[in-house]
């Protein structure tokens, strides 16, 4: 169960279309996440998908029924929100049984599944409290729990880490992925975190303004990104772009070249440039090179430590096997 | 606020402020106190000296106490009732998106501005007169015979008019509340299979307890002294003598200082009673 498939999907709010015909097809116990920037339309196809908002043609089918105008609550999904929604008079106890009590579930076994996903996610000392009086993390894991024990056909994930600080993220990523292979559930998470989408995802669906640009597994967009906004989009730090002669000689509009992608010296390469600023993160290095002729700025990884400062004369070849073409129209070109 | 000056030159500026308002309360209340305790009948012979508590028992031991003290609770609980039931609907019906919101906005809160007096005279000439009232025609209309309002349901005219002018106070505080609560709360109940009612009830309701409470609390003291409703309508007539018309009575009907401060203390006293009940009750959803 948790199969979903998206036909001609649309939606506009007034004359504003936000999403334009959209083709999916999530498979069952896959983790899809959608990922673009802010105003993308992911969490409106996020929430068209949850049934919180009507389409405004095509249609979504679950488990190979037609779910188009299913109420939210028919539709065996649950959502875990970015904001967690947690019901703030209610103990933990109360909100984790809250769908099972709407269910009208009997009270043994909701306070067996209360039990069992409390311990799952750590919760168990933690049961009789507000959610005011718990950290960002624990009321994360309380949204999860009250979203598990509904046992849905998905789970919906919109932006579920965004409110939390930099360690916590990690740690939830984690907990989220031990989750899904644990339960083998479907599951749609959105972000604009391209770390989290890369990290977590067995399929990558990645959106701008409301249109998909491209489907695939995290190496898949890393290796062979169809188009330019892929290119740019997918990786960090991003890939540089480069246009005019020097794509022209590669017999291309465009033509990308990872940081990573990249090999430094101080004495010769084919590209020259000056050393702007270098973020050294120990493990690797980040350097920032201005005045190549090319494009403005230039990202370099390097992996270690390399001595240069600011304004240094610095050599920049690209490994010719990792140079990603573009054309004119920014599709890829092989 | 934080050095030695800037706190005393705050004192010094609310000075002012503070005195008056202290001066305000303590003065009449000093006043009141000192009258209960002396005969004074200005008409029969003015001041003449100290009773004891005199008037305390003879307020009490009235045939018309009890009749006033419980008919000020009635209304007083009809209304809040009323005022509440009706603005949390109202309330949630003004929170939906609609045409013309603004204007339906300000028309209801319009009773709000309309002075105590002037309501209670429309009510009872243009609606409640039993032979040119709306009331009676509509009456007529179905063939009924026009009730005399006032007179017949002295104590329903009177919740019905008070009710209306503080429904928009009411409505107008929870729809605030209602406006703060977070919709993606609503969205969740929604998917966890909650029906519209139950989302009212597990999510709504509970949201809106804090702003009830005040509604209730702000409701009870100005409702305790409802005077100028009655004095236009019923002046006191057919049961709808409240403690606080009985007082009014005692001092300028009857002429009697001394005995109407008695029942004011008292007045004092009950209103602390009632305000007290309704922090127990109610208090505890102010904490946090």
């Amino acid at each position: 169960m948790g199969q979903i498939s998206l036909n001609q999907v649309t939606k506009s709010f007034g004359d504003v279309q936000v999403i334009p015909p959209l083709d999916l097809d999530i498979n069952e116990g896959e983790f899809v996440v959608f990922v673009g920037p802010s105003g993308c339309g992911k969490s409106t196809l996020l929430r068209l998908i949850a049934g919180l908002e009507d389409t405004t043609s095509g249609n979504i089918a679950i488990d190979d029924k037609d779910a188009t105008a299913l109420p939210p609550a028919k539709r065996g999904l649950a959502m875990v929100f970015q904001s967690y929604a947690l019901y703030p008079h209610m103990s933990v106890r109360k909100n984790i049984a809250f769908p099972m009590k709407m269910a009208g579930i009997d009270e043994a076994s909701q306070k067996a599944k209360i039990e069992a996903a409390a311990s799952a996610l750590n919760l168990t000392d933690y049961l009789d409290r507000k959610p005011g009086q718990l950290s960002g993390g624990q009321r994360q894991r309380v949204a999860i729990g009250r979203a598990i024990v509904r046992e849905p056909a998905a789970f919906l994930f919109d932006e579920p880490l965004s409110n939390l600080d930099a360690a916590l993220r990690v740690g939830m990523r984690l907990e989220i992925m031990e989750l899904h292979e644990k339960l083998k559930t479907t599951m749609i998470y959105v972000t604009h975190d391209q770390v989290e989408a890369m990290t977590m995802a067995d399929k990558i669906v990645v959106l701008q303004a409301g249109v998909i640009e491209q489907v695939g597994s995290p190496l898949e967009l890393y290796h062979k990104p169809r188009n330019r906004f892929v290119a740019g989009f997918i990786g960090s730090p991003k890939m540089n772009l480069i246009d005019g002669p020097e794509a022209q000689k590669h017999g291309a509009a465009t033509i990308g070249v990872r940081p990573e992608h990249l090999s430094v010296s101080k004495t010769e390469g084919l590209w020259e440039g000056t050393v702007g600023v270098a973020e050294h993160l120990g493990s690797d290095t980040f350097i920032h090179v201005h005045n190549t002729g090319l494009v403005d700025m230039m990202t370099v990884r390097i992996t270690g430590d390399i001595e240069v400062r600011h304004g240094d004369k610095i050599y920049l070849t690209p490994d010719s096997t990792q140079i990603h073409k573009f054309d004119a129209q920014g599709l890829r070109q092989e | 606020m934080a050095t030695k000056a800037s706190r005393s030159a705050a004192r010094l500026m609310m000075a002012p402020a503070v005195i008056l308002l202290l001066g305000w309360m303590l003065v009449p209340l000093t006043m009141t106190v000192w009258f209960s305790f002396r005969t004074y009948l200005p008409l029969r012979g003015g001041d003449q000296g100290w009773t004891g508590f005199d008037n305390y028992v003879r307020f009490v031991t009235s045939s018309s106490f009890w009749p006033a003290v419980t008919t000020t609770l009635i209304i007083l609980g009809s209304v809040l009732v009323i005022t509440i039931v009706l603005g949390v609907l109202l309330a949630i019906l003004l929170d939906q998106p609609m045409w013309g919101q603004g204007v339906v906005r300000i028309l209801v809160i319009a009773p709000f501005f309309v002075m105590p007096t002037v309501s209670a005279l429309v009510w009872k000439n243009i609606f409640m007169d039993p032979t040119n009232g709306l009331f009676s025609h509509l009456w007529r209309l179905f063939g009924a015979e026009p009730v005399s309002w006032l007179s017949d349901a002295a104590i329903p005219s009177i919740v019905m008019i008070v009710s209306w002018q503080w429904l928009p106070f009411a409505t107008l505080i929870l729809l605030t509340a209602i406006q703060s609560l977070d919709s993606e709360q609503l969205e969740a109940a929604e998917m966890d299979g909650a029906s519209p009612l139950s989302r009212f009830a597990y999510i709504t309701l509970p949201h809106l307890g804090r702003a009830i409470t005040i509604v209730v609390l702000i409701q009870t003291i100005f409702l305790l002294a409802i005077f100028a409703e009655i004095f236009v309508t019923t002046g006191g007539a057919f049961g709808t003598r409240t403690l606080s018309y009985l007082i009014f009575q005692r001092v300028l009907e009857s002429q009697n200082i001394g005995l109407g401060s008695a029942g004011g203390v008292y007045a004092i006293i009950l209103a602390n009673i009632v305000a007290l009940f309704l922090m127990r009750i109610v208090g505890k959803n102010l904490d946090n």
